[in-house]
């Protein structure tokens, strides 16, 4: 039997990768599949605790996370493209039209 | 024995997928990669007696999500570049480690204990997982699952609205608006 604190260290660790990727990274797309890879840490930190804790409340949040992550790379990507037609650019420091 | 075997490669190939994400130059094979992460989440979640979800997760998130991703890839038609990295990587990536490092502070003083529910793995394997997860979806949780509902309907107007090419108009009405 795998212990929960497994589940939990390897899904810590693909969060930590996703944060990291969202700081470092320059290109828009790529930190926006760094925020997929950091939904999917916690979608399966939800469902090791709801299949050890015998709950389906963990698996139900987990399956509405999936929805959300949806409707979040739709308008993410949708916004990638009205700013890339404007400025032919999807790195972060290079649209910086707001920071004035 | 097998169990765990499977829990270690899906671990590793996970975790290597993940850095490999983060750290590729090219996007599509960032894509490529995360598609890879995606399927061995879906074998963590069969891992986990959870099939209905695994199921959900390669039909929405590798068909789905990552198509739409590698769409705008290939529309926009990026070219790898030779700085990928943010300008000031090295101070974010301080305060990422230090993030890691207070996330494993966290795990290693957790009780990581709660009141235990009623759907034990013999009910699941009784009825079948997407009986189990359907009767509580729309029982108890009805509610949240029409806002969802509501919610993708408005992110399918937002991405039209915002991904709509405008037709050019003249001077004085392009200004009112």
């Amino acid at each position: 039997m795998i212990p929960l604190s497994s589940y939990l260290a390897v899904s810590s660790v693909l969060f930590v990768t996703g944060l990291i990727g969202v700081l470092i990274r320059r290109n828009f797309i790529i930190i926006l599949m760094s925020v997929e890879i950091m939904l999917n840490a916690a979608n399966l930190n939800l469902v090791a605790f709801s299949s050890y804790l015998d709950s389906m409340t963990g698996q139900i949040v987990a399956l509405f996370i999936i929805a959300i992550a949806a409707g979040e790379a739709a308008v993410g990507l949708a916004i990638i493209i009205v700013v890339f037609r404007g400025k032919i650019a999807t790195n972060v420091d290079q649209i910086n039209l707001l920071k004035w | 024995m097998v169990q765990q075997i499977f829990f270690y490669y899906l671990a590793v190939a996970s975790i290597a997928s993940a850095v490999m994400t983060v750290g590729l130059r090219n996007p599509v094979h960032c894509g490529l990669a995360l598609l890879s992460l995606l399927f061995h989440i879906a074998g963590f979640f069969i891992l986990l007696n959870a099939e209905f979800l695994a199921a959900v997760q390669i039909i929405i998130y590798a068909g789905a999500i990552l198509v739409l991703y590698l769409f705008v890839l290939m529309l926009l038609n990026l070219k790898t570049e030779e700085r990928f990295l943010h300008r000031r990587y090295a101070f974010w990536l301080f305060f990422g480690l230090l993030a890691a490092g207070q996330a494993f502070l966290l795990l290693l003083r957790s009780p990581f204990a709660g009141k235990p529910g009623d759907v034990t793995p013999e009910k699941i394997t009784q009825f079948g997982h997407s009986h189990t997860i359907g009767i509580v979806l729309f029982n108890e949780y009805f509610l949240p699952f029409e806002i969802v509902g509501v919610f993708l309907l408005g992110a399918i107007i937002g991405a039209i609205v915002l991904a709509k090419d405008r037709p050019p108009v003249a001077g004085k009405e392009e200004a009112s608006r």
